[in-house]
């Protein structure tokens, strides 16, 4: 049995199922990420297991225990919020410390304990500082900090990175599955990013209107979607005369699919074309290898291999 | 998250358990005392037997149909209207000239004007008495002496100084409701005008007016409605002869005694006001409700 | 970024000069040496803030306006604290109604509640009483304190509490470490205008303080009925000094705007 199970989690607001009928099994020390556009229900789903939200029906299970029936304070979950909710009136050692004051660790141990974690995110200097005299990025670390020093069984992140930067949402994806996997919590992201769910988890749960439209690892997801919203979920796709074919497939050719090009945009390390044929609009994705790609209003032939 | 509770089973009732303390009192000392008050504007008086608690519309009759009443409530209502305006007059351009300081006078000046709203009525008043108060008042004085009158101006005892005075005690008010206004604007609007080759005045007149007067309006009906139940200037100012509603209630209830008849001048001063704040509120609220949503 | 001409700064300075002369002229004149009213000009006295001395009825009603305006505040306070929860927290049928109810007082004319509760405390045997002039003092300055601290509980983010929950607090551990701790600044910013606004009222307290139990607006307002002399003016230029410095302080404590309209307004 799985370390934590949802089983057939439902949650109803009036005649609005926000939730419907969500199977999951996450294993220990699994990294998987709820995703999926607002109004699918990843963060109700959240909420639930969090305790902040009452299903309507169905079942949470921690190692085989009922969580439904464990109040939201004892559930002993880590849970980082898309506000990071730091306490402002605390400093940055007193937010860190305070899960485990409330579990009643002595001074010494939770100063000990404090500090391991802070290093562990590289907020060492910073323990006495207020979180208003702090960054984005860096308040963020400290709500990190928070819920995993008390060694959850589950770290639970809602969006944690949606108020970042584009370069300090990468950087930080990166440190936050560096410090996933040197602690080895289990962890549920919740985000409505793909290119993050997937560069981060280990499995995805592709999320619609409160169902499961897959669950698997990234790669398989995006290779071998299973609905037509996944397809179009994560990444681009076309629909190309009835059979999907991602962008990144099909390169230019001398016989192909005629079409002109409407639009090229430079990417850095790629170019996005989007090319007239009888077909309809397709996008191409080609890496840019420094050789000269055909402009805007050049005619073309789109090439790609069939799906295996 | 949003969620519907902190922990535990959700409590329905936690809201009105909560604000229980506030009710009780409420009821105990506003409800109660006001249906009271209402009552009482029913009951008859003689100078001998005191209240008698009847139900007669006798004060109400009295009231509504006497002239000298009538003529006090037009009064009292007159010298709110020339209040209101005066201070949207001036006040206006003032919280815009405010608006565009650069700190810290800004600030200071902003304290300085509002400030006096904390200064007791009493102190401001009298200062105005100080200043006009026939022979002796400053400004009479210094005139006099300049050859530039004969007379003292007539201020204390007159509706002109009675608006004067109750101006300046409300001013703060309306500089605060156009000032809260303005700082919901957005300055880039002025320049996108200006850009577009808009003149300063033509700025004033047809961009930013039409943005302040929501908030002109609201002062406004603050203005009015605390003008027109104003107590300690008229008082000081009006003396025993210049009587508005609530000096007159005043007389009434400890003077004369006859509390059901001061009663009644209350209870109609507050039904007018109510329905008048009342009234304009939703006009307000609803011409400009289109515009900003 | 000041645009403004000399045409703007010149009105500014006569508004400016409107709005503190009374004040002005009132310090002036309660220096005066001589036994009646005038203005000094060559020689300046005290005499007269001695005097105050002489008239025990004045300090007394002083520190009995500081003595109600800190209870009633007080009180004020403390019934909003767990109302403010409740409005801010939940949406509940009759939650606007209420706040409505609450925030009334400043509608209803201060003659009329003054009227309302001499007959009712009469009735009840509470007439020129100091508990029925704090009861009537709470209802006034309820909705200051319940504003302030309204605004207050409403800019707390929940996550702070949920926060707090999913690290093991229980809800009494909660109130009294995160929610209490951050809603302190609205409180006391509420009890200060609650206060102020206390202190100041005259209109509905003439009609329920009896010779015992005068504040001092009342004092003062009785005495300027009979005569105006110097005395007053030098009692009217304590209480502008005492207002004066409270309002320097509340201003860089916590911002005169905020204070005022509930909201600060932006630097540029």
């Amino acid at each position: 049995m799985a370390f934590l199970t949802l089983e057939n989690l439902t949650k109803q607001f009036g005649a609005h199922k926000a939730v419907d009928g969500l199977s999951v099994g996450v294993e220990k020390g699994e990294f998987v990420s709820l995703l999926g556009p607002s109004g699918c229900g990843k963060t109700t789903t959240l909420q639930m297991i969090a305790g902040f939200v009452e299903p309507s029906s169905g079942a949470i299970r921690l190692e085989g225990r009922d969580l439904l029936a464990v109040k939201p304070a004892k559930r002993g979950l880590g849970i980082v919020f898309q506000s990071y909710a730091l306490f402002p009136h605390m400093t940055v050692a007193e937010n860190v410390g305070f899960g485990l004051e409330m579990q009643g660790v002595a001074a010494a141990e939770r100063t000990r304990r404090v500090g391991e974690t802070l290093e562990l995110v590289g907020l060492a200097a910073f323990a006495v500082r207020f979180p208003r005299q702090m960054s984005g990025g860096q308040q963020q670390r400290v709500a990190l900090a928070r819920a995993l020093v008390i060694r959850p069984q589950i770290l639970l992140l809602d969006e944690p990175l949606s108020n970042l930067d584009a370069k300090l949402r990468e950087e930080m994806q990166i440190e936050l599955r560096q410090i996933q996997r040197t602690v080895g919590t289990t962890t549920i992201l919740v985000t409505h990013d793909q290119a993050e769910a997937m560069a981060l988890s280990d499995r995805i749960v592709v999320m619609n209107q409160g169902r499961a439209e897959q669950i698997g690892p990234p790669h398989e997801a995006y290779e071998r979607p299973a609905t037509p919203f996944v397809a179009n979920f994560l990444g681009k796709t076309n629909l190309v005369n009835g059979i999907t074919v991602r962008p990144e497939r099909i390169s230019f050719g001398v016989t192909g699919l005629a079409g002109h090009v409407r639009t090229r945009i430079f990417q850095g390390n790629h170019w996005l074309y989007q090319v007239d044929t009888t077909a309809g609009l397709v996008t191409v994705i080609r890496q840019n290898t420094g050789e000269a790609m055909p402009a805007e209003g050049a005619w073309v032939h789109l090439v790609w291999a069939a799906e295996p | 998250m949003g969620a519907s509770r902190l922990g535990g089973r959700a409590v329905k009732s936690a809201p009105y358990l909560l604000s229980l303390p506030a009710l009780l009192l409420f009821a105990a000392i506003v409800v109660v005392p006001l249906a009271m008050t209402v009552l009482l504007s029913f009951h008859d008086w003689g100078q001998y037997k005191g209240i008698e608690p009847v139900f007669i519309l006798k004060n109400w009759h009295e009231v509504l149909s006497d002239p000298y009443y009538l003529e006090m409530f037009g009064r009292t209502f007159r010298i709110a209207f020339f209040v209101t305006v005066l201070s949207a007059v001036f006040g206006a351009p003032e919280a815009y000239i405010l608006n565009r300081m650069r700190s810290p006078w800004r600030g200071i000046f902003l304290l300085v004007i509002l400030g006096p709203l904390l200064i007791s009525v009493v102190a401001r008043t009298l200062g105005w008495a100080l200043l006009f108060g026939g022979n002796s008042g400053l400004v009479n004085k210094a005139l006099m002496s300049m050859g530039l009158i004969t007379a003292p101006l007539p201020f204390i005892v007159t509706e002109t100084g009675m608006v004067v005075a109750l101006t300046h005690v409300l001013m703060p008010y309306m500089v605060l409701a156009v000032w809260a206004a303005l700082q919901g604007l957005d300055p880039q609007i002025e320049n996108a005008a200006v850009a577009l080759g808009a003149g300063p005045f033509t700025v004033l007149r047809r961009i930013v007016l039409p943005q302040v007067t929501p908030g002109i309006l609201s002062g406004a009906i603050i203005v009015f409605a605390l003008a027109a139940s104003a107590f300690a200037t008229p008082a000081i100012i009006g003396g025993r002869r210049l009587k508005v509603a609530s000096t007159l209630a005043y007389d009434e209830f400890l003077n004369t005694l006859n509390w059901p008849l001061g009663a009644t001048v209350a209870v109609l001063l507050l039904v007018v006001l109510v329905a008048i704040v009342f009234g304009a509120s939703r006009l307000v609220e609803r011409r400009y409700a289109q515009v900003f949503g | 970024m000041s645009r403004n001409g000399a045409l703007a700064l010149g009105y500014h300075a006569l508004f400016v000069v409107f709005m503190l002369a009374p004040i002005l002229v009132v310090c002036w004149v309660a220096f005066t040496p001589e036994g009646f009213l005038s203005f000094p000009t060559d020689r300046w006295s005290l005499r007269w803030f001695y005097a105050i001395g002489r008239y025990p009825e004045f300090i007394a009603a002083f520190w009995r306006s500081l003595w109600l305006g800190a209870l009633s505040s007080a009180c004020a306070v403390a019934v909003s604290v767990p109302a403010a929860l409740a409005i801010a927290r939940h949406r509940f049928a009759g939650r606007g109604a209420m706040t409505a109810l609450f925030m009334s007082p400043l509608m209803i004319p201060h003659v009329v509640l003054g009227i309302a509760f001499l007959r009712f405390f009469t009735e009840i045997g509470l007439g020129g009483s100091f508990t029925g002039l704090v009861l009537s003092h709470i209802v006034i300055v309820l909705p200051f304190a319940l504003r302030l601290t309204l605004a207050s509980a409403v800019g707390l983010d929940r996550a702070l509490e949920h926060a707090a929950v999913s690290l093991g607090a229980s809800e009494g551990t909660v109130l009294r470490r995160i929610t209490l701790p951050l809603v302190l600044p609205g409180l006391v910013s509420g009890w200060a205008l609650a206060f102020i606004n206390s202190f100041d009222e005259v209109t509905m307290t003439v009609f329920i303080a009896a010779p015992g139990t005068e504040t001092l607006p009342v004092r003062m307002f009785l005495y300027i009925q009979d005569n105006i002399d110097p005395l007053v003016t030098s009692v009217s230029a304590c209480v502008i000094a005492v207002t004066v410095a409270a309002l320097v302080v509340l201003d860089r404590g916590y911002g005169l705007e905020r204070l005022l309209a509930g909201r600060a307004g932006g630097e540029r």
